[in-house]
């Protein structure tokens, strides 16, 4: 029993040393455990060669059990994406998936623990339970066995040992800080409750929508997304392209993403920042590079300049509005708030909690508590005509 | 041996006026009426923090419902954690503890009563300033609401700039002083065992409770004199305009976090060790056999009090914390699984080749050891760090540690409740009512927190008063919804239980279970000297060689 977390952690890490000599290489870690784990064992391995042969049929169920696994997630690959867009088991960049990989042979080992032990509790509750005819003579007394406790801390030792070595080197790994030159530099900035992103090789300041190139192997664009916070304690989680990291003031973090495919990747905040962490979501764009590209280029346009003093543009700018926020170009440029530059190019407002339309704007600015009570965006007690003068001059925020 | 007390002529006092009985309850040293108070405090919290999780899992049941605001579910959150904590599981721990000890070590009372009874005053005064903030945290008097920081209330969200008003005030004045209370019991404690054993009983000879007990005691002294500290900086950042916590000039969240949960985490053994003890004393005593393996059972309990020391920063493996630290904490954590996971194998050693009575009691210890080895599994992934990124601050998360608070530690201390229920009143529990108890708890508790794991794998965060529909939440969020049903229904059959077998309940006699120490060698209850003569033991089962004078333990141990 006790050697296969040990072999199958030694097997984990040839497959990530393989990993650093070449990179991402498409298919996912699970399988190519799997396949090394097979390959290895084919040949003999020398070191393990004794393991190998003394249990080579325990071992044999082992990897029934892994390849069960496996293609039971490889078969549910597209129902494990469409079971949730915020499932951790469908990695789609480099790090999800090396976590993806540890949390299969961590699984892996706690099940088999889980069978074990489950069956042996079972079978003394059932077993020693005392019967209908029983004699009412106390059992024998039986004190302790010195041998029988060495055992049962050893191989736990041992399963600790493997799971230890197989865990630091996919945080070693995860936790690189090596920068590509090609990389894309974003910061992410928490607010109570919405995310500011800024692009400040590229110039460009966003909102709650982030969109990063797709990093596929022949042309890696890895982004680094720098961590900040201006207020509370926030955490940036998209599962399915990266662990979560926390958005702390005064304590600058980092991370790494690297998604292979392009589309929408969802995922929310997941440190509780105050009245409305709930609808504090995250949506991550990965776009091909042409798209990419493409979008940076809008987004670096000043502000589409409508008829220069459009009726909306100017309660815009005479009233509470510009303190927080900024339109590049005017002379809108408070910070509190999320730049509304390129507004409509956004699919959302509110950080996600309701669609980017005509009346949801209008709302939003009317009674922001009816979207997101809580939140810091106050009602602007306006008009009928001026409601709708400003939600004109903001539907042309191209 | 002559261990009975003296048999005195039950004197009727049933015609005392209530105000006299109330002022002997009030002014109290007594270990077992202390004992008491402790226990019915916890369980009076026990009902609201019940509720509380009541609400929530009601505003959860689908997406985008609005059965509460998010601030009352905000505030929902925090006061469901930081009650069932701090005045719910550490009361019900030391209200065993104070009962049990004392009567298990065949002493008189705790070795200082006065501190006994001051202790519990401030921890009952603590609860009540916490929930005073619904009265008093706005200024205005009938203007106040509960704190909304969540349970561990991370800084900055703590300071006055997003933490109008006082309800943070009242929930760090609530703990101070409930953590003086917490202090001041543990030391009374480590004390009683140092220095009140009866004749014969060595270290080695205490039973089991006693030892985790010790354990629990001394982990309580450091672990809470950081949190004491750390409110206390907090009251001076938002009183005094200091800045430990005040990121804006300079000072450190990362540092409240370090200080919360080197509190936090040695907190969770606080309340397992305890757990671990009823399990140690009922499970052996059902099985009809000597605990396996005593002394390993002790160095593995001593082995989770130091090892538990140092690993509170896995609470923090997503606050961006340098590769080294994470993968020590990684391996310190992996590593207390070993001292645990030979404790389970113990209790399991146990029962093997006994003759296992299921009776409530060791019903819910049965529960509990299955339960304890899923949530002791989900712990390991957890340990995991990468896995953590993951799973941190997800309802997995929350799945595991209800797993192991309730699933573990409420399991026991319902049998614990069965357990010496009839040592305490006189009476036994009702059976049939005690099975029913488990079984509608068991349904309900699988329900609720095996399904809760699924939605965390699948992307759902914990403290969040809405969720957006299309996310593969729905159905999970449902079952655990109705899951809680269930386990309400349980704990009104335990309350009525408890109720119904204090007034009707037949008599318990000294012994009713067959066990084998000191407390069931005395009346049911005991009177308030506990021993008529201080007895003198021999061995770890001093009830065993009395009735087994052929064949008794100290020719073995």
């Amino acid at each position: 029993m006790c050697a296969f977390p040990f072999r199958a952690s030694v097997f984990l890490f040839k497959h990530l040393r393989c990993e650093e000599q070449s990179q991402a290489r498409g298919k996912t870690i699970a399988h190519d455990f799997l396949a090394i784990a097979q390959e290895a064992d084919a040949r003999g391995d020398p070191p393990n060669a004794m393991a190998s042969t003394r249990h080579s049929s325990t071992l044999g169920v082992f990897h029934l059990f892994l390849v069960a696994i496996w293609s039971a997630a490889a078969s549910t690959d597209t129902a494990a994406q469409s079971m949730s867009p915020t499932n951790i088991f469908a990695p789609v960049s480099t790090s999800a998936k090396s976590i993806f990989g540890l949390s299969i042979f961590v699984l892996a080992v706690t099940a088999a623990i889980f069978v074990v032990v489950f069956a042996l509790l079972t079978y003394s509750v059932v077993k020693f339970r005392k019967r209908a005819n029983d004699d009412g003579r106390e059992p024998p007394q039986v004190y302790g066995s010195n041998q029988v406790e060495l055992a049962w801390t050893v191989i736990p030792v041992l399963i600790v040992v493997a799971l230890f070595m197989a865990t630091a080197r996919v945080i070693a790994d995860v936790q690189k800080t090596a920068r590509p030159d090609n990389a894309i530099e974003v910061i992410a900035i928490g607010h109570q409750f919405w995310w500011e992103y800024r692009y400040p090789a590229l110039g460009v300041v966003t909102a709650n929508e982030l969109h990063v190139p797709v990093s596929d192997s022949n042309h890696p664009t890895p982004t680094l997304i720098k961590l900040l916070s201006a207020d509370t304690d926030h955490s940036f989680w998209v599962p399915r392209l990266a662990g979560k990291t926390d958005l702390i003031p005064n304590h600058p973090n980092s991370m790494w993403i690297d998604p292979h495919q392009t589309g929408l990747f969802l995922g929310q905040c997941a440190q509780y920042c105050g009245t409305q962490h709930a609808k504090m979501l995250l949506r991550v764009y990965v776009q091909s590079r042409d798209e990419f590209d493409r979008w940076i280029q809008e987004q670096r346009r000043p502000a589409f300049a409508s008829d220069a003093a459009s009726r909306g543009q100017r309660i815009f700018e005479t009233t509470a509005c510009i303190n927080c926020h900024t339109v590049a170009g005017t002379v809108a440029d408070g910070r509190f708030g999320p730049d509304l530059t390129h507004l409509m190019s956004r699919d959302t407002i509110a950080a996600g909690a309701t669609p980017n339309t005509p009346q949801n704007l209008r709302l939003w600015i009317r009674d922001p508590e009816a979207i997101k009570p809580g939140s810091l965006m106050p009602a602007m007690e306006l008009n009928d005509q001026d409601l709708n003068a400003l939600t004109a001059y903001l539907e042309t925020l191209r | 041996m002559s261990t009975d007390a003296i048999a005195l002529p039950r004197t009727e006092l049933a015609s005392r006026p209530f105000v006299d009985a109330l002022h002997e309850w009030v002014t109290t040293v007594d270990h077992k009426r202390l004992g008491i108070l402790y226990i019915v405090y916890a369980l009076v919290f026990l009902v609201i923090g019940g509720i509380e999780a009541g609400v929530m899992r009601i505003q959860l049941v689908r997406p985008h419902n609005d059965f509460v605001s998010p601030q009352v579910f905000n505030r929902m959150f925090t006061m469901h954690g930081t009650t069932m904590i701090f005045f719910v599981a550490m009361p019900l721990v030391f209200g065993f503890a104070n009962y049990l000890v004392p009567l298990m070590i065949g002493a008189r009372d705790m070795a200082f009563p006065r501190l006994n009874a001051f202790s519990f005053w401030l921890t009952a005064f603590g609860g009540l300033l916490l929930y005073f903030s619904l009265v008093g945290a706005n200024g205005l008097y009938g203007a106040g609401n509960a704190p909304d920081v969540g349970w561990f209330a991370y800084a900055p969200l703590t300071s006055r700039t997003f933490s109008v008003g006082h309800s943070t005030d009242f929930w760090t004045l609530g703990l101070l002083v409930s953590g003086f209370g917490s202090i001041g019991t543990a030391i009374n404690i480590l004390t009683t065992i140092l220095c009140l054993r009866c004749p014969g009983m060595s270290l080695g000879k205490m039973p089991l409770l006693v030892w985790l007990n010790f354990v629990m005691s001394g982990m309580v002294v450091l672990a809470v004199s950081p949190l004491t500290a750390a409110q206390l900086m907090l009251l001076v950042d938002r009183y005094l305009g200091g800045h430990f916590f005040d990121t804006q000039a300079g000072g450190s969240a990362v540092i409240w976090m370090h200080f919360f949960w080197i509190f936090g985490h040695p907190e969770v053994y606080v309340l397992v060790i305890p757990a671990f003890a009823f399990a140690s004393e009922i499970i052996p005593v059902f099985s009809r056999k000597a605990i396996f393996g005593y002394p390993v059972m002790v160095a593995a309990t001593i082995c989770i009090g130091f090892i538990g020391m140092s690993v509170w920063a896995h609470h923090m493996f997503t606050v961006g914390m340098s590769s080294n630290a994470n993968t020590f904490f990684v391996l310190s954590t992996m590593a207390i699984a070993v001292p645990t996971g030979i404790k389970i194998f113990n209790w399991l050693a146990t029962m093997w080749g006994g003759k296992i009575e299921f009776k409530t009691p060791m019903l819910f210890c049965v529960g509990f050891l299955f339960q304890f080895l899923i949530a002791g599994l989900t712990g390991i992934m957890l340990s995991a760090a990468p896995f953590d990124w993951q799973l941190g601050n997800s309802y997995f998360v929350v799945a595991h540690f209800h797993y192991v608070i309730v699933g573990g530690i409420l399991f026991t201390v319902f049998a614990a409740f069965y357990y010496w229920f009839p040592k305490m009143t006189g009476r036994m529990c009702d059976e049939t009512l005690g099975k029913l108890h488990f079984w509608l708890f068991l349904i309900g508790f699988h329900l609720t927190f095996d399904f809760m794991h699924i939605p965390g794998l699948l992307g759902m965060p914990r403290r969040i008063y809405t969720y957006e529909p299309g996310r593969g939440w729905d159905i999970w969020n449902l079952i655990v919804t109705i899951g809680v049903f269930f386990q309400a229904l349980g704990t009104l059959v335990f309350v009525a239980n408890l109720l119904w077998s204090y007034f009707k309940g037949k008599a318990a006699g000294n012994d009713p279970w067959d066990a084998w120490t000191l407390e069931w060698s005395t009346n049911s209850p005991p009177p308030a000297y506990n021993f008529a003569t201080i007895p003198a033991i021999k061995s770890r089962r001093p009830l065993w060689d009395l009735k087994h004078p052929d064949d008794p333990d100290w020719k073995y141990e």
